[in-house]
């Protein structure tokens, strides 16, 4: 019998997942490292989730067990929390007035610590942010709101591989690449962005606005206050909108400081209808579970349209209460904040010595979860084949997950997304152990001396033809 | 195209039309609860909100719960679980409370169905397993058919980023509202004649706004259509814990396990912990699926709208408590039955009938009686009446699509009895006040 038809959407694979990003991250759920029951297994550093700082988190709970516990001075107010529903066009939340206050605290505190995370150059007014189902919801509510099917946002390459999914999937609009190279070190140009302008022109695409992350995920780099300048100024002169997901800005560990495209934007006529942040508490915090996103804009129109859309992916008021009384907590915040970039300076700096040893250097960064790795001497072929052959080798000979360039779409092979803030040190130290093996041994570049643990092309067939087994994870 | 303050960009057509459907007087009524909302202390003479359908009887049963079990909202002794939940964003979700899930929605089809944890997929609430489903069994411009009178949400839950159609089944107070296949025949006939193509059917069992549970009969109808056209089955039974008694509940689960399982790949079922357990804030829906296509594709579409994981793990801890679900799913029904017989016989006294009830928290009552003109306008003008004078905010059939005049959803759970007995004296006065005037 014929199976039953689905949408175009459900049959596609628009959803990505068919991607390295994901293989890769497959790979590693069936052979993961343990240090003590599976010390050859693969480890992963293809996800850029923050575990540095945990231990912080955790002994604020236990200092504060009314937050989880739903209760406000030991008394439950499970009821309360129970019954709001953020109000989205609906006067709602308004009818619980004590719902009211806490729905204002709740925003309140996120406004906050945006605004710390812009060093209170720019004040974050609560009532211009939208509060969604993590980042990714986010991203693809404001592609609802901007764009139509068909239409197209450019986006610097390289770019997180989420985002071909998350713009593209349910709401019908493209992706033009805007390519950068290494030359000047992955940065976006004029001329870059004015070139991916034509070439969206010449495909009869329209384009409704440029997407960033800055910080950059995968570079690790932030914008300068001048590149942020000339952004705006290009999107004014299109008259286009301005997507800046500000996801890291909390990670940024060293100077340059992080400057938030709020901060460009100060005082210049003109634009602020144009330009939304997106922001989340995944990767500062380290919460990805929690599915806290955000939508800021000055466009009312925007905050409108999105605030009904967030009908589709509200957060937990149950962990909205929590964070909100964490937030609220400014000691906690302020030692939270200055601690979680300390570490995650360290642990970068103990990568980036690590893979000198190897020989391997990486795009100067100074923030993120990440760095932006160049294997590009180690490739056998200075192509994209020979970049996926020594991401296989990666994979299954030395075991190490990490994410090659070609996933994120960048078009100069030989670099690779490579995650340090997810796993413990002595497990970087591991990793860093087996990447210098791999080199010294030259088997990078060495043909005829391969040792293999396993047949490769008959498991990389495998993989590619299984459909997905595990989660994908949104980083 | 929508103008800001400053700048002429131009934002989308999703954002900028009104298929939210925000403009309804479902909507409107609110705004007026809004402004002027009652309170027994301090605002007496304020409007009584009568057209939110939330369950607030049972709060008791669930506060005392997390009273005596502290453990089931924190994350152990030493928090080391924290870690491992705070990470947890994987969109099979947790395996704990996908099988608390499924046991609970056995739980209250008392075994008359089995759910297969490995095929419910969760998503933030019921508003997003709706639309959910319609990405992924319509296209842009296809159909999906709804008996009405249906929930004012689906216009926009259904086809706002869709951009799917909805076309009405027409059901008529002749055999109470119950679906027919002449009906469902019609509105497949109709959607044919104008070259839409249709995609499926949804059905919400028990009804919102009926307050009634569809029959095993119906249910089988239904199937049988669905099959023979090709279509999809979408069965919403958020309220199915809500049925005052138990075994009037028919789920298209066990008409589906009844035949089999053959042909059930067109059958998704959609469900909620918003209604039964009254908590809308938490955000917690899910899909059931028997299409594996359907369940792949739902997951991966889930990652837009997943449930929190600090969320998913109290409620795991809750739904487990095997002895607390069972006396609140027989307790719950106890007060809802309770609540509902209180408004019916109030409303009656006040020469109100009702469509007779067996679910859901609100009734649908019957004011064609006191409409100047059996028309939308007439039933409007009603409505206003009420929300201005005798200060109620209940909500209009033809917010519901309901191809009769004078029919009203007025909800009973989400208040207490004392305002309950306010706004019954309210309805008393109001209907005897317009008695009087249509005498003269």
């Amino acid at each position: 019998m014929a199976q039953i038809l689905l949408s175009r959407k459900a049959a596609c694979n628009t959803h990505g997942q068919d991607s390295s990003y994901f293989l890769g991250l497959q790979e590693y759920e069936n052979d993961p490292y343990d240090p003590k029951t599976n010390p050859t297994g693969i480890i992963q550093m293809g996800l850029a989730e923050n575990q540095l700082s945990f231990d912080l988190l955790e002994s604020w709970l236990q200092r504060h067990p009314d937050a989880a516990g739903l209760r406000r001075f030991g008394r439950v107010v499970f009821r309360e929390l129970a019954l709001f529903q953020d109000y989205h066009g609906l006067p709602e939340f308004k009818r619980v007035s004590a719902g009211f206050q806490q729905h204002n605290v709740r925003l309140q505190a996120l406004a906050d610590l945006m605004g710390d995370l812009r060093d209170n150059k720019i004040e974050i007014d609560p009532r211009k942010l939208v509060l969604t189902a993590g980042a990714t919801s986010a991203n693809e509510i404001l592609m609802f709101c901007l764009a139509e099917p068909g239409e197209a946002f450019l986006i610097p390459t390289p770019y997180y591989p989420g985002f071909d999914r998350d713009l593209k999937w349910r709401t019908g609009a493209e992706i033009v690449p805007v390519h950068c190279s290494s030359s000047n070190g992955f940065r976006i140009t004029r001329a870059a962005l004015e070139k991916a302008y034509q070439g969206a022109r010449k495909r009869n695409l329209s384009v409704k606005g440029v997407l960033v992350t800055n910080p950059s995920n995968p570079l690790g780099t932030t914008m300068s206050r001048n590149e942020l300048g000339a952004l705006v100024d290009f999107v004014v002169a299109k008259d286009v909108h301005l997507i800046s997901d500000e996801i890291y800005s909390g990670t940024t560990f060293d100077s340059p400081r992080f400057v938030s495209v709020t901060e460009a934007i100060e005082g210049r006529a003109h634009v602020s209808d144009r330009v939304h942040v997106v922001y989340s508490l995944s990767k500062d915090l380290g919460l990805p579970g929690f599915r806290v996103g955000a939508i800021y804009s000055n466009n009312e129109a925007v905050v409108a349209a999105a605030t009904k859309m967030s009908s589709f992916g509200l957060v937990s008021s149950q962990t909205q209460y929590l964070l909100s009384a964490l937030l609220s907590d400014e000691e906690f915040k302020g030692n939270y904040t200055g601690e979680n970039q300390k570490r995650i300076k360290q642990r970068h700096d103990r990568l980036v010595q690590g893979l000198g040893r190897s020989g391997i250097s990486c795009l100067k960064s100074n923030a993120g979860l990440f760095c932006w790795v160049d294997m590009r001497h180690l490739l056998r072929s200075n192509t994209l084949e020979g970049e996926m052959e020594l991401w296989r080798e990666i994979v299954y000979e030395v075991g190490l997950n990490i994410s090659p360039g070609s996933s994120c779409h960048c078009d100069e092979p030989g670099w690779f997304r490579v995650c340090f803030a997810n796993m413990s040190a002595e497990t970087l130290d591991v990793a860093m152990r087996r990447l210098q093996d791999f080199v010294a041994s030259g088997r990078a570049r060495d043909g005829d001396s391969r040792q293999r643990k396993k047949p490769i092309l008959g498991k990389w067939m495998l993989t590619l033809s299984s459909s997905d087994r595990r989660s994908e994870r949104g980083c | 195209m929508v103008k800001g303050a400053e700048s002429c960009v131009p934002l989308s057509e999703v954002a900028t039309s009104n298929t939210h459907g925000e403009d309804s007087p479902y909507f409107a009524g609110w705004k007026a609860y809004d402004e002027d909302p009652y309170d027994a202390a301090s605002n007496p003479a304020g409007v009584i909100q009568m057209g939110l359908a939330e369950n607030q009887v049972s709060f008791d049963l669930l506060e005392k719960y997390l009273d005596q079990h502290p453990e089931a909202s924190g994350w152990g002794c030493g928090i080391s679980g924290f870690r491992e939940n705070a990470l947890f964003q994987d969109y099979h979700g947790l395996q704990a409370f996908r099988q608390e899930m499924a046991t609970f929605m056995e739980q209250i089809r008392e075994g008359r169905a089995k759910f297969d944890p490995e095929r419910i997929v969760l998503t933030a609430g019921a508003t997003a397993a709706n639309e959910l489903l319609t990405f992924i069994l319509a296209d842009p411009g296809d159909c999906l058919l709804i008996p009405t009178p249906y929930y004012p949400g689906f216009d926009r839950d259904l086809r706002w980023r869709t951009g799917v159609r909805i076309i009405p089944v027409h059901c008529s107070s002749s055999n109470g509202f119950q679906v027919t296949l002449q009906a469902l025949e019609d509105a497949y006939v109709k959607a044919e004649g104008m070259k839409i193509r249709v995609r499926g059917l949804l059905l919400t069992n028990p009804s919102n706004p009926l307050g009634t549970a569809t029959t095993g009969h119906v249910l089988e109808e239904v199937l049988d259509f669905v099959t023979q056209k090709d279509i999809h089955l979408i069965s919403d039974e958020i309220y199915s814990g809500s049925v005052f008694s138990s075994d009037e509940f028919v789920s298209v689960a066990e008409i589906v396990e009844a035949r089999g399982y053959k042909d059930c790949d067109r059958v998704h079922i959609v469900y909620s912990l918003s209604k039964d357990l009254g908590l809308p804030g938490f955000r917690v829906g899910a899909i059931y699926s028997y299409n594996d296509r359907v369940v792949t594709a739902a997951r991966r579409m889930s990652s837009f709208t997943l449930v929190s994981s600090q969320t998913q793990r109290m409620l795991a801890s809750m739904l487990a408590d095997r002895e607390f679900t069972e006396t609140y799913l027989k307790t719950n029904r106890e007060r809802l039955k309770k609540r509902h017989d209180f408004i019916t016989e109030g409303l009656k006294n006040a020469g109100i009938e009702c469509l007779p009830g067996n679910a859901g928290l609100f009734c649908w009552m019957n004011l064609a009686p006191l409409l100047e003109e059996p028309t939308k306008e007439g039933e409007l003008r009603l409505w206003s009446l009420i929300v201005h004078e005798a200060k109620l905010n209940i909500s209009p059939g033809s917010s519901c699509h309901c191809s009769e005049a004078g029919w009203f959803r007025v909800c009973f759970a989400n208040m207490s009895q004392q305002t309950l007995e306010v706004a019954l004296r309210r309805i008393k006065d109001f209907t005897e006040n317009m008695k009087a005037k249509q005498e003269k």
